[in-house]
């Protein structure tokens, strides 16, 4: 009998009917998706669609309105100890201290998530992201980029499952952005890591995405592999769906 | 409860202190100046030395032990600055991290500052003014655990009121301790005070701290009773604290401060 590959095929994020309201604006409306093993899901869509909102409530530091978030089966709010050992992530929005240096940074990490074999893990991190020669340095000193790498660097030191990455590449330049990009696919090759992300590139999110979600508003307008979406609405880029559906609001429907 | 997490956090800011001169003066600085003027103060006050028999004891040995207070409440509302100032924040509490945690994490980093700037106190005393604040003897160790227990409690609160208010609310974390400085009757026995403020003094648990160190300097006697209502009161504050704590961070998940905080 062959045995189905059910560790390729997990669901590892399940999200059902999530809203959430802020002072009596919704900033996220009824978004049902699934993630599987080893997948990558773009999340666009123009600022202010909900994109960070949702990424915060998959993490457990915000709490939803209406609906659900489970993460490998169990509810993320219910069981977050369990759950955020396995996943991690990086943002645009976060820093790491600025008076430590960036090995010791990790150091700090390393034990958060307990990690068996920290100082190795660091070192392989550290060259991946051709961080060797900032190791000792103070996060302060480093420009924008390393700082961008640093944080993703972070993001991957306990091998998480799932990975949220919200704009991980904004600050970085196009040969560095290239290779986080390659970097990215790697892990997931290697490893099955699941990647939610976000970003305003719509060349990279093209490459990248196994499956895009397309939000406006607070709410999912589009789903799908990016070439199904185009062909929904008959566009040929993302670039150009992106602009119609910025401009032309919710009123834009598929062809 | 687990100790590698709380561990990590309190890695994280001891790389800071080792690495930092500013912090490190912050530890030693305020209790040099403390001692040099309370410290001569007490000397010159000394001439009247008849009326008032124990009038260094009293001063110094209060000023060092409220600086033990003090230290231990910013021990906990600085670390959480700390974090806040880096936004790490975010990072923290995205991983399994919980809340707890990190509180018992700035606890022991406040008792590492405290022992740092006590002793520092302590040796000044000795060396300037030949003063042995151990001279109080062994019911020092109970006063001192009150101290510290409400430098938490007060910690707590303060560590609170900046997550629920960010910004506008971080002159908490140098000052709320302050407030119950006039209180606690540090450097003047409750008898002072008029009556309604002294039964307000009295639900401090440090007064009952200072009173009773004053009435082991005269009595020689253990204040049972004081150290009594000064464990009472403080099991009171801290469950308080901490509930306020908990709640302002249930708060803050569902306005969505963490990220925001700080800004
Ligand atoms: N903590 C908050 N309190 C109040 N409103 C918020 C909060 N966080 C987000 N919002 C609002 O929710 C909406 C969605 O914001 P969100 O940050 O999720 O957008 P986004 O898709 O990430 O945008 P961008 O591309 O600019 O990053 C916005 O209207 C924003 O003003
Ligand atoms: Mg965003």
């Amino acid at each position: 009998m062959v045995k189905p590959d059910v560790q390729k095929n997990d669901v590892v994020v399940e999200v059902e009917g999530l809203s959430k309201t802020f002072n009596g604006v919704a900033a996220v409306e009824g978004v049902s998706f699934r993630i599987h093993r080893g997948e990558i899901v773009g999340l666009l869509g123009p600022n202010g669609a909900g994109k960070t909102t949702i990424i915060q409530m998959l993490l457990g530091v915000l709490t939803p309105t209406a609906g659900t978030v489970r993460l490998f089966g169990l509810d993320v709010h219910r069981h977050r100890e369990s759950v955020l050992g396995r996943v991690n992530f990086s943002s645009t929005y976060v820093s790491l201290p600025y008076s430590l240096t960036v090995t010791e940074n990790l150091r700090v990490f390393a034990r958060l998530y307990r990690l068996p074999h920290p100082e190795a893990r660091i070192r392989e991190l550290l060259q991946r992201f051709e961080l060797e020669p900032t190791a000792h340095q103070l996060v302060r000193g480093l420009s924008s980029g390393q700082l961008t790498r640093l944080c993703l660097a972070k993001a991957l030191l306990n091998r998480p499952e799932v990975l949220f990455l919200d704009e991980p590449t904004a600050s970085l330049d196009p040969d560095m952005a290239e290779k986080t990009r390659r970097l990215l696919r790697d892990v997931r090759a290697q490893e099955h890591t699941a990647i939610l992300y976000t970003s305003h590139n719509m060349r990279e999110m093209e490459q990248m995405c196994d499956r895009i979600l397309f939000l406006h508003r607070g709410r999912i307008i589009a789903a799908g592999t990016p070439r199904e979406v185009l062909s929904a609405y008959g566009e040929e880029d993302l670039e150009a769906l992106f602009l119609r559906i910025a401009r032309g609001g919710s009123r834009v429907e598929a062809s | 409860m687990k100790a590698h997490r709380v561990l990590a956090v309190t890695l994280r800011h001891l790389y800071l202190y080792k690495r930092s001169l500013s912090r490190m003066l912050e530890v030693f600085y305020f209790p040099l100046l403390d001692i040099l003027v309370w410290g001569f103060i007490t000397v010159y006050l000394q001439q009247f030395q008849k009326a008032l028999p124990h009038f260094l004891v009293f001063l110094l040995g209060a000023l060092i032990l409220w600086d033990i207070l003090y230290r231990t409440q910013q021990g906990i509302s600085i670390s959480f600055l700390e974090e806040m100032w880096s936004r790490n924040l975010l990072n923290l509490f995205a991983s399994p991290l919980t809340p707890g945690e990190f509180l018992a994490a700035t606890m022991i980093i406040s008792l590492v500052k405290l022992t740092l700037s006590a002793t520092v106190a302590v040796f000044l005393a000795w060396l300037l003014y030949g003063f042995n604040l151990f001279r109080i003897g062994i019911s020092l160790v109970p006063f001192v655990l009150n101290l510290i227990l409400m430098g938490w409690a007060v910690g707590i609160l303060t560590t609170a009121v900046i997550l629920r208010y960010g910004q506008k609310a971080e002159v908490l974390a140098w000052g709320l301790a302050f407030l119950f400085q006039p209180l606690s009757a540090v450097f003047y026995p409750v008898a002072v005070f008029p009556r309604p403020l002294a039964v307000v003094a009295l639900a401090v648990p440090a007064t009952h701290v200072f009173e009773g160190m004053r009435a082991v300097i005269q009595t020689h006697r253990f204040p049972v009773e004081h150290l009594a209502w000064a464990f009472g009161l403080n099991a009171v504050y801290l469950a308080v604290s901490l509930a306020f704590f908990y709640r302002i961070f249930r708060v803050v998940r569902e306005k969505g401060l963490l990220l925001k905080i700080g800004e």
